[in-house]
């Protein structure tokens, strides 16, 4: 491997690259980020390899092990191309089969194809796959092309070609201008426009200047930015070289958590080949910019997201935030200008380059522009990443991508921004999804988490989930926060447990407004989110529990009694033999009762019962 | 340089770089402090100076120890949302402890009434005045800050008797809430186990003691609170 002398020779490479690449070999893309290496897709790619060998076809095809595709739910997920056979959760029983039917006989193995839950029909193509047809996929499109672990294959697809165009068509005035004028914003949660905050980190002063990359994702149910720092990190470095240049910083830091092993050796693994390739270090490809990035690696602290926290975790101290009162970008880390982006804004900055930023503010809405990619999560058919544009109703992500709810249940809310966003009800599934129109009702976008809700889901539960987690995650610094959170969880547990006083919801509400008001970072600020969403558009299901003392959705414990319809039961004693309390009596062939008392609520009579005589009343 | 802002309606000058709290302070204009203090770093962490500025765009909630004037910004110090955040973030320091004096003075100084959460039996607030004033004045940093949310304590490090801790006392000269009682053996190693030497080491040391402040160790302030 030789370093990169300038941009025609970065571009010859690529031209030689893209001749080895489409010499005529079939690819097989086996998905295997993490959600695919979960469902044995290492085994799967060891099994086709060997086909592959057996079969002695190594010079008809050509394997590709990528990170996620997006479609979680099916994975691993192996596509043929240049055809674009799909074929969904291949396990490695069916190697031999992709080998001798598909690329021996060519044809298709029918057991492994997709099948729309909603129409019913076998889906040979992946471009006819439902999932895939509404959305665009500017960034997690390459990541089926791409094996993260070969800088060649993005280097092949078009990468760096933003870079060379940079370093040496473009000075750092006009880069700045372009990323203003895309209208791009931080795709991190605040949404703050990214040219700006550009602009104000290069008229600061300081001698030495840093771009920082957040992947300290930590919602629960989120994880767009760990699919694209497993499946392509060199968008990602490229975009944050590109920021350097514009900003005249020389150090990078990638912050990465360390529940995320995969993403951390991926991220490493592509930063040493683009330093052996001269695309980071000392004057890169020639163009004279100094540049290197460094990982580093997060201890788990979801606080630690936030920009300051983040900051001071890098520094070696104590993750915890301070007051923004002088930005980051005049006196972050080391006292010393730093820009600090998300994964995902990083990643969008190679194609607004690329393609410009006329291009890329024709996408999305009036004041979000672009994609954003949503990790939809929870009670949804199909669950996986989704790209689509700013805007996008609710509605649309929900039931045309995501398939809707499984099991014909009914919708009730989806969850959007993680444990800072809030609850939306379904009578705002028509609202189109961008930075405005999500703070409007109450929630925010977040960094892109999206949980979708049935109806068998209690609100105050999720309420109750969501302090749990805060409870667990504040860093404990400022008193609403710490403290705040602490009673706001004590007045909700008590809620679900039935034992809630009329006069706890007024409480609770002004609790919320402390400390959304009072709080010093972002975490505190939001955190009463889920509280408020849900006491905004679910009061009633609150004011069940605290007057009626039921839980209308069945969830909560205390305030439910599993009963047996007489009427229904035929004395099977299935129930009565797994019921681990013995609470449930009766004689063989007549109806049986539970004795309330013993009961301890665990639901697997109900599940056991095969004419469904056991209710939760 | 000076600039001018105003403060409740009053328009006055303040030299930049300062914060709100110190230019509020200069002209007799009272704010609410518990982690505050004069010669230490301001920390930002009791919320209670909380503040509205409105900077001519938008109107937000600062901590006024922590924000620095700028040209033309219009501070309120006294609103009814301030009043009743303060209020609730009291409730919620006395909720955890019950017995601290300092507490109780504030909240009959705000017209805190009633406390609506179950009440806790701890001493520290968690301000970090101890932490500031053992590194930034005696240039120590025997005790710090461990753990995150509920389980954030002040301790040594490891909770073992710090080597660094010259036993000076000043923690406890600082600390505005925790009343002075022994805690002897139930709590060792907490805030540099000043608590758990009964004679002051000057007294053996020299004699005699040496505090040239009026409680610099625990021999008087144990007596006198």
């Amino acid at each position: 491997m030789k370093k990169i002398r300038n941009r025609t020779h970065l571009e010859k490479i690529r031209r030689k690259l893209l001749e080895n690449r489409e010499s005529g070999k079939r690819c097989i893309t086996i998905s295997s980020g993490t959600c695919g290496r979960v469902s044995d897709s290492q085994k799967v790619v060891e099994a086709i390899y060997t086909a592959v060998k057996n079969h002695g076809v190594e010079d008809k095809v050509y394997i590709r092990v990528t990170g996620c595709h997006g479609f979680c739910q099916v994975a691993p997920i192996l596509v043929i191309y240049p055809d674009g056979i799909f074929y969904q959760q291949v396990t490695a029983k069916d190697a031999e089969d992709i080998i001798t039917e598909t690329i021996l006989a060519n044809r298709v193995v029918d057991r492994l194809l997709y099948v729309d839950p909603t129409t019913g029909q076998k889906i040979v193509y992946e471009k006819d796959v439902p999932f895939f047809v509404k959305q665009k996929r500017l960034l997690l499109g390459n990541n089926r092309f791409v094996d993260p672990t070969k800088i060649e294959d993005y280097i092949a697809v078009g990468g760096y070609k933003a870079l060379g165009k940079v370093l040496f068509e473009m000075n750092a005035e006009e880069v700045i201008e372009e990323i203003k004028r895309s209208g791009l914003r931080g795709r991190g949660g605040a949404g703050f426009p990214t040219g700006a905050k550009w602009e104000s980190c290069n008229s600061a002063k300081g001698a030495i200047k840093n771009v920082v990359c957040n992947a300290d994702e930590g919602d629960p149910g989120a994880y767009m930015d760990r699919s694209l720092l497993e499946g392509n990190p060199h968008s990602i470095i490229e975009g944050m070289i590109i920021g350097a240049y514009a900003i005249g910083a020389q150090q990078g830091y990638i912050y990465v958590r360390y529940e995320y092993p995969l993403a951390i050796k991926n991220t490493q693994l592509a930063l040493n080949q683009a330093r052996k390739y001269g695309l980071l270090g000392k004057n890169i490809i020639g163009s004279g910019f100094d540049f290197d990035i460094k990982v580093a690696i997060g201890a788990g602290a979801f606080v630690c997201g936030e920009s300051t926290a983040l900051i001071a975790s890098v520094e070696g101290k104590m993750g915890e935030p301070r007051a923004k009162y002088v930005h980051t970008v005049e006196r972050g880390l080391r006292n010393n200008p730093t820009n600090l982006n998300n994964v995902k804004t990083w990643a969008n900055i190679p194609l607004i380059i690329n393609y410009g930023a006329t291009w890329y503010s024709k996408i999305g809405t009036e004041k979000s522009k672009g994609t954003g990619i949503f990790s939809l999560v929870g009670k949804i058919n199909n669950t996986g990443l989704v790209e689509v544009p700013m805007g996008t109703p609710l509605r649309e992500i929900i039931y045309d991508i995501g398939g809707g709810i499984p099991e014909g249940k009914k919708f009730k809310a989806v969850e959007t921004g993680g444990p800072s966003g809030g609850c939306l009800p379904a009578k705002l599934l028509d609202l189109p999804v961008d930075f405005e129109r999500l703070t409007e009702v109450g929630s925010m976008m977040g960094s892109g988490g999206m949980i979708v809700m049935d109806e068998n889901t209690c609100m105050v539960d999720v309420a109750l989930y969501f302090l749990n987690f805060l409870e667990d995650e504040t860093c404990g610094k400022c008193v609403p926060c710490r403290e705040g959170i602490k009673r706001m969880l004590e007045i909700v547990t008590r809620t679900t447990k039935g034992l809630g006083k009329e006069e706890d919801l007024k409480l609770l509400e002004e609790l919320a407004e402390t400390v959304k008001d009072f709080s010093l970072c972002g975490l505190g600020k939001t955190a009463p989110n889920p509280v408020l969403s849900t006491l905004r558009y679910f009061r009633d299901e609150y004011e069940a529990h605290v007057r009626d003392k039921k839980c209308p959705a069945g969830v909560c414990k205390n305030l439910i009694e599993y009963f047996i319809l007489e009427t229904a039961c035929t004395g099977c004693g299935s129930c009565l033999k797994l019921c681990p309390q013995q609470a449930i009596k009766g004689e063989l062939k007549k109806p049986h009762i539970i004795s309330s008392e013993n009961c301890i609520k665990c639901g697997i009579c109900s599940d056991a019962c095969p004419v469904e005589a056991i209710i939760v009343r | 340089m000076m600039v001018s802002i105003t403060i409740d309606g009053v328009k006055v000058q303040a030299e930049e770089g300062s914060t709100i709290l110190e230019v509020a302070k200069f002209y007799g204009i009272e704010i609410p402090t518990l982690c505050y203090h004069d010669e230490l770093t301001p920390y930002g962490s009791c919320r209670l100076c909380t503040v509205e500025v409105d900077d001519g765009r938008k109107t937000r909630l600062v901590a006024s120890c922590l924000y620095p004037v700028e040209e033309g910004i219009r501070v309120k110090t006294h609103t009814e949302r301030l009043i009743k955040g303060r209020k609730m973030i009291l409730e919620l320091l006395i909720a955890r402890c019950p017995n601290s004096k300092i507490l109780q003075d504030l909240a009959s100084e705000i017209g805190l009434e009633q406390v609506r959460f179950k009440t806790e039996n701890e001493d520290c607030i968690l301000c970090g005045l101890c932490v500031r004033m053992c590194a930034e004045q005696m240039r120590s940093g025997a005790i710090g800050f461990v753990g995150r949310g509920q389980k954030r304590e002040i301790v040594t490090p490891f909770r073992m008797a710090s080597e660094i801790c010259r036993n000076c006392g000043a923690c406890m000269y600082i600390c505005p809430a925790v009343n002075l009682k022994c805690q002897g053996v139930n709590s060792p190693g907490e805030l540099c186990n000043s608590c758990l030497i009964i004679t002051p080491q000057c007294l053996e040391k020299y004699g005699q003691v040496m505090c040239t402040q009026e409680s610099c160790g625990v021999c008087i302030k144990k007596e006198k609170k």
